[in-house]
């Protein structure tokens, strides 16, 4: 009997131990990713997501596709066909074709050692928080062959493209604080070098547009799924009621 | 026509009634109408626990409805799949409702299901004379992971095919006929389109096929041994003298079917909240990774199977390759506990020796063990999810060796999760159990 109790005690303690660690999980998993700034997503401003598609033809569909969006889905943002064949359409594409650069994979391969990848869902994969960051965290370094670095992306292989808007960043020390075994470790910070033809809020602005585009173009349905969703909870609410006072009737009679 | 059937009682009227009679006369209509839903009987103290059978039936259906309208538009091709895929979300009129209700379908099937296996354990509907149900309950359980598995390869994304990757290389561990089975499987040296192709046939044919009918075994043999209850009671040892049904027992129809709408309608608010707010659900019902089209040339940097299988998983993990000196060292170990973890649910209902069935009137062992399983199973989930680097490292010392704790853990884990069967003879025999009531509390 002495070994059942033994047995409960031990395996009631394991289940505390791991009831009393869970919370752990979460400080321990995101330590080395640098913290990310938020994006403003607002799908239903028109006008920043007119501006982000904009932004996203003139500088990102150079060189990336995104081969599962149509020019045409762009008459959802309000544009109208004679707008997105004049301003938007800068290949040879047609109004229903999808959003291809004009860039040949194989020239791709030789200039930049690899096909830039598709940007359909980037937004989905990495999520826009990390886009916003990412796009505004290009500093200069002598060590990579493009002479640009990203702390979000460790040897990434493209250039900084907006640096005419931004201008250059250096990554400078910031000050110290105590690191692993009291050693003291340098604290890093992006700071500007060369201002760009934009100010700091503007180019925030112009790369929020763009997130806020490359996240409805990762999901397009995304508005009409919470507007729709809204009336289905509200049908289902009143349903409910019908089905709670029916089982009651039915029931009166189980004793 | 060799024997008149009696008239139905009581007798229908109108042109729909007409054609009801004609029907019955030439096939078994009110017959099976009243033996599988007016007039089965079904214990009339069914709590929360009792929706989830019902609901596991909506799913199912919800699950072949959309499936259906999902392979209208779908490329089972390496090259097309992950494209038509999102063609759907974008393209096909109401295309991406269809596809979030069945992702989100696939994970709420199991939530349903392990909720439904809960209230099977907790109040023995496992037991004498519902083994067969309960096997019939588990052979729909595996069907289900297969379904699941095959599924999850369709989308072509990064997760599914470095799931499946992992998962079929898992058959390679069995010893001697392992790498075979492995290439047999995948009809290829590799995941590729010949595997797909057959995962396709699998997951919209095959297995639905099985599923569907062991469904319906499952139903039948409920409807043979009548349902049990939370005092895990029998309601036909008290039968009304004068009509023979059982006093505590109601109609399934219209007590249940009305009370079940009720349950339905509270599932689907759940339901659709995720669909419609959530339908990624943090990254548990659909990865984000699986927003990446398949590429068989770089490995994610974390592969884990979705949440249903991490239970599983974390067990596969957590036993070593070399488990003794005089062994050979393979992954079969783990593969084969990971296997038994599955199977061991088949032999439960020999496994209890208890005289009551219900948890209401077990012992304090059986009410600890079965704690301490559940606890076990929802932490092992947890673990699935994670990489086992995520709770740190043990003391560089004799026994552990600086091994990482959540291995550790898992494998005390794994542990609880098949001591609560094997040693279930021994405990459920010495329990101190509660008498049993005579008639049910309603």
């Amino acid at each position: 009997m002495k070994t059942i109790r033994t047995l409960l005690r031990n395996c009631a303690a394991t289940a505390m131990t791991a009831i009393a660690l869970t919370p752990m999980a979460g400080l321990a998993s995101g330590g080395a990713e640098p913290p990310l700034d938020r994006a403003p997503i607002n799908l239903h401003d028109q006008a920043s997501l007119q501006r982000g598609a904009r932004n996203f033809v003139n500088y990102c569909l150079n060189c990336h596709n995104a081969a599962y969006m149509r020019y045409s889905a762009l008459t959802k943002i309000g544009l109208t066909e004679a707008q997105i064949k004049e301003n938007l359409i800068l290949t040879d594409s047609k109004f229903t074709d999808a959003m291809i650069s004009s860039l040949e994979p194989a020239d791709a391969k030789e200039w930049f050692g690899g096909v830039p990848p598709d940007l359909t869902l980037v937004a989905r994969v990495r999520g826009s928080d990390w886009v916003y960051t990412f796009l505004r965290s290009f500093y200069r370094s002598d060590e990579s062959p493009t002479g640009w670095a990203n702390p979000l992306f460790p040897g990434v292989a493209m250039p900084h493209v907006l640096h005419d808007l931004q201008g250059t960043q250096a990554m400078v020390k910031a000050g110290e604080r105590p690191g692993h075994g009291g050693k003291p470790e340098a604290v890093m910070k992006l700071a500007v070098e060369r201002p760009g033809t934009m100010t700091q809020a503007e180019y925030d602005r112009f790369v929020g547009d763009l997130v806020n585009y490359l996240t409805y173009m990762g999901e397009p349905a995304r508005g009409e799924r919470t507007q729709l969703g809204v009336l289905v909870l509200l049908f289902l609410t009143v349903f409910f009621f019908i089905a709670y006072f029916l089982k009651h009737e039915y029931w009166k009679d189980v004793k | 026509m060799a024997v008149q059937k009696p008239a139905i009682d009581p007798p229908i009227g109108g042109p729909l009634g007409k054609l009801i009679v004609w029907t019955d006369q030439r096939f078994p209509l009110m017959a099976l109408y009243k033996s599988q839903v007016s007039e089965y009987y079904a214990p009339k103290n069914f709590n929360l626990w009792y929706y989830f059978g019902s609901l596991a039936m909506v799913v199912l259906v919800l699950q072949i409805v959309t499936g259906i309208f999902l392979t209208m538009n779908y490329k089972p091709d390496a090259k097309l799949a992950f494209g038509s895929v999102e063609y759907i979300m974008r393209d096909v009129s109401w295309g991406w409702l269809i596809r979030y209700m069945h992702s989100t379908g696939a994970s709420m099937f199991f939530i349903v299901v392990y909720l439904h296996m809960m209230r099977g354990l907790m109040y023995g509907s496992y037991r004498k004379p519902r083994e067969l149900l309960w096997i019939f309950g588990c052979m729909i359980y595996l069907c289900l992971m297969a379904e699941a598995f095959f599924g999850y390869l369709l989308p072509w994304g990064q997760m599914s095919y470095w799931g499946a990757q992992v998962i079929i290389n898992l058959f390679a561990a069995i010893p001697l006929i392992g790498p075979d089975l492995a290439i047999w499987v995948r009809g290829d040296f590799n995941i590729g389109d010949a595997t797909l192709n057959r995962f396709f046939a699998f997951h919209v044919i095959a297995i639905p096929l099985v599923l569907l009918g062991l469904v319906a075994a499952h139903l039948m043999a409920l409807h043979e041994v009548g349902s049990n209850n939370p005092d895990g009671i029998e309601i036909n040892k008290h039968l009304d003298p004068k009509t023979g049904t059982p006093l505590d027992g109601i109609p399934f129809h219209p007590y249940y079917t009305v009370k079940d709408i009720m349950g339905v309608v509270v599932f689907l608010m759940v339901f659709t909240a995720i669909v419609f707010f959530a339908p990624e659900m943090g990254g548990y019902f659909l990865e984000g990774p699986n927003f990446v089209p398949a590429n068989p040339l770089q490995t994610p940097a974390h592969i884990a199977p979705v949440w249903y299988f991490t239970p599983f998983y974390a067990m596969l993990r957590a036993v070593p390759s070399e488990l003794a000196s005089f062994l050979p060292a393979t992954q079969f170990y783990g593969v084969a506990v990971m296997g038994g973890a599955v199977m061991i649910l088949f032999v439960l209902p020999w496994l209890d020796r208890g005289k009551v069935k219900s948890v209401r009137y077990r012992g304090p062992i059986f009410r600890w063990f079965l704690t301490a399983f559940v606890i076990s199973f929802v932490i092992l989930g947890y673990l699935g999810v994670v990489p086992t680097t995520v709770w740190g490292q043990m003391p560089k010392m004799w026994p552990f060796d600086g091994m990482d704790v959540a291995t550790l853990v898992a494998r005390v884990l794994t542990i609880i999760y098949f001591a609560f069967f094997l040693l279930m003879p021994w405990y459920t025999a010495k329990d101190k159990e509660l008498p049993e009531p005579e008639r049910v509390n309603y």
